[in-house]
């Protein structure tokens, strides 16, 4: 096997003295699509702000080699890990061009600028001077991957990219997934629908309270073991 | 005809309270940050002109050439070495911080400056003028009202139509969003501080040719300073020049009636816009 593209071991988090993850460990190969599933409060969120270096961490992660415990969160950025964050998070005082433009500040070269996000969900080109905050929640959540795949990163964090969406929507979002980590960019998935979470990896691993209580390759865990895993019955 | 030139005067001297604002203003828009030594920080950029000036010889706007830079990097570091650690989500520590700094600010310009009066001489500058049909312009108020206008229009510029502008809007919105974009929001911050005190140092020299200063005179400054960004709407550039006029004219028209009205007119006004319109004339819309 490769050396991973990220290997997380023995993470913890915190939120001031609230514990949220206990050494939890996981890895993701380079191109690959990894799916992390888990009720809520289960960690998946605080997973993702750990690795990109917005919460306080003890443990290691590492990414092509290299330890991020000690970079602030704009430099793991600019190593090439993007987040798309639960809740879209856009800059409401930017137009939707600008903040896919401020996506892409790092200069980092690679196959997205505007106009292949543009190709990608090209609402976005007929909505570019609007305020990013002033769209649908589904174009909305189109800007914020948009955004995040401007900085041509070689592994994107999605998280909760369905959540609050209607479902024609959620089809066009995981339709359009393919022609983004068939770029050979790896993914982690964070989905609460287990179902999609499954379709859409190579790998899963589940959480539950704060850690990994599930993993293994998705085509091949049963529906039984995420169960068990999911409620910890 | 009285009437009309205390309004035009008022509204010249809008200029120069608009200086005092911009900085202001700037600094709250991007970190949220209230910088109480701001008036003693115009002070200081008074006095580093007459430092200027009397050490190379130099016209005060000549003296600018120096001042801004000196003042944008004393506000770069000021941002990176002690403004930043300051910065949460607890709004007090900034504003004791910058209140400490303040009184560090008074007494060591004391200390060195004494507490004289000083003045830069601008020359024929001062008293030269314009006439317009009954009225006549002051060249020196004419010229400070141009700047601020100018000042204004490159913020908002700079604010709308750069990667700058762009990091700094973003910052303020969401801060840890921002740095996942690769900003680093300590550089962002002095950068803005930075670009905050360059303001200042226009609004200091500009003071110290109009009018006499001390080192204690830096409080009233950031009070005109803060009505105008008030009135104007937080976080509105255009709005804090709007307001720096509205103060001006307020005062000028107080003084028409007795010069003891003029500084509390203008307090009075400030007092009925936030009673009337708490957030300002023109506040800013969030999304």
């Amino acid at each position: 096997m490769p050396d991973p593209l990220l290997s997380v071991s023995g993470l913890s988090a915190f939120y001031g003295d609230f514990q949220a993850l206990y050494g939890l460990s996981l890895h993701v190969q380079p191109g690959e699509v990894v799916a992390v599933i888990g009720a809520n409060g289960a960690g998946k969120t605080t997973l993702m702000r750990a690795i990109t270096g917005l919460i306080r961490q003890a443990g290691e992660v590492r990414f092509k080699g290299r330890p991020l415990a000690r970079l602030r969160a704009d430099e793991i950025a600019a190593t090439g890990i993007a987040l798309v964050p639960e809740g879209r998070l856009l800059f409401p005082s930017l137009s939707v061009e600008e903040n896919l433009i401020i996506g892409g500040q790092l200069g980092r070269k690679g196959p997205w600028d505007l106009a292949a996000v543009y190709a990608l969900f090209p609402v976005l080109k007929e909505r570019r001077a609007f305020p990013g905050t002033a769209l649908s929640g589904g174009q909305q959540q189109m800007v914020a991957i948009g955004r995040a795949l401007m900085s041509n990163p070689e592994l994107i964090l999605m998280d909760e990219i369905s959540l609050g969406l209607a479902p024609i929507v959620i089809r066009q979002i995981y339709e359009a997934l393919p022609g983004i980590t068939g770029e050979g960019m790896a993914a982690v998935i964070v989905e609460q629908d287990i179902a999609k979470a499954q379709s859409v990896s190579e790998r899963l691993y589940c959480l539950q309270e704060g850690r990994v209580s599930l993993e293994g390759r998705s085509a091949d865990i049963t529906r039984e073991a995420i169960a068990a895993a999911y409620f910890g019955v | 005809m009285d009437w009309i030139n205390a309004i035009l005067q008022g509204t010249l001297l809008g200029g120069l309270y608009a200086l005092f604002a911009a900085g202001l203003s700037l600094i709250f828009g991007v970190m949220r940050l209230v910088n109480i030594a701001h008036g003693d920080l115009i002070v200081l950029a008074a006095y580093l002109g007459l430092s200027v000036t009397t050490a190379l010889g130099l016209h005060p706007l000549l003296a600018l050439l120096v001042v801004v830079p000196v003042m944008g990097g004393l506000g770069y570091a000021l941002q990176r070495l002690v403004l930043n650690r300051t910065l949460g989500d607890d709004i007090l520590p900034p504003l004791l911080v910058t209140f400490g700094l303040s009184v560090i600010l008074q007494n060591a310009l004391l200390e060195v400056y004494t507490a004289d009066p000083q003045k830069l001489q601008a020359g024929p500058l001062e008293t030269a003028s314009l006439t317009v049909g009954p009225l006549a312009i002051g060249v020196l108020p004419l010229l400070m009202f141009a700047t601020a206008v100018l000042v204004i229009a490159g913020l908002q510029w700079m604010f709308y139509r750069t990667a700058l502008g762009r990091a700094f809007r973003a910052t303020s919105d969401r801060q840890d969003i921002a740095q996942l974009m690769g900003l680093n929001k300590a550089h962002v911050f002095g950068l803005a501080m930075g670009l905050s005190l360059a303001v200042t140092a226009l609004a200091g020299v500009f003071l110290g040719i109009r009018t006499a200063f001390d080192p204690a005179g830096g409080g009233s400054r950031l009070i005109f300073g803060f009505e105008a960004v008030i009135i104007g709407g937080l976080g509105n550039l255009w709005g804090t020049l709007a307001g720096g006029i509205i103060l001006g004219v307020s005062q000028n028209l107080g003084a028409q009636i007795s010069p003891g009205w003029q500084i509390l007119t203008g307090h009075l006004v400030f007092l009925l816009i936030l009673a009337i319109r708490p957030r300002g004339l023109f506040p800013r819309i969030d999304g």
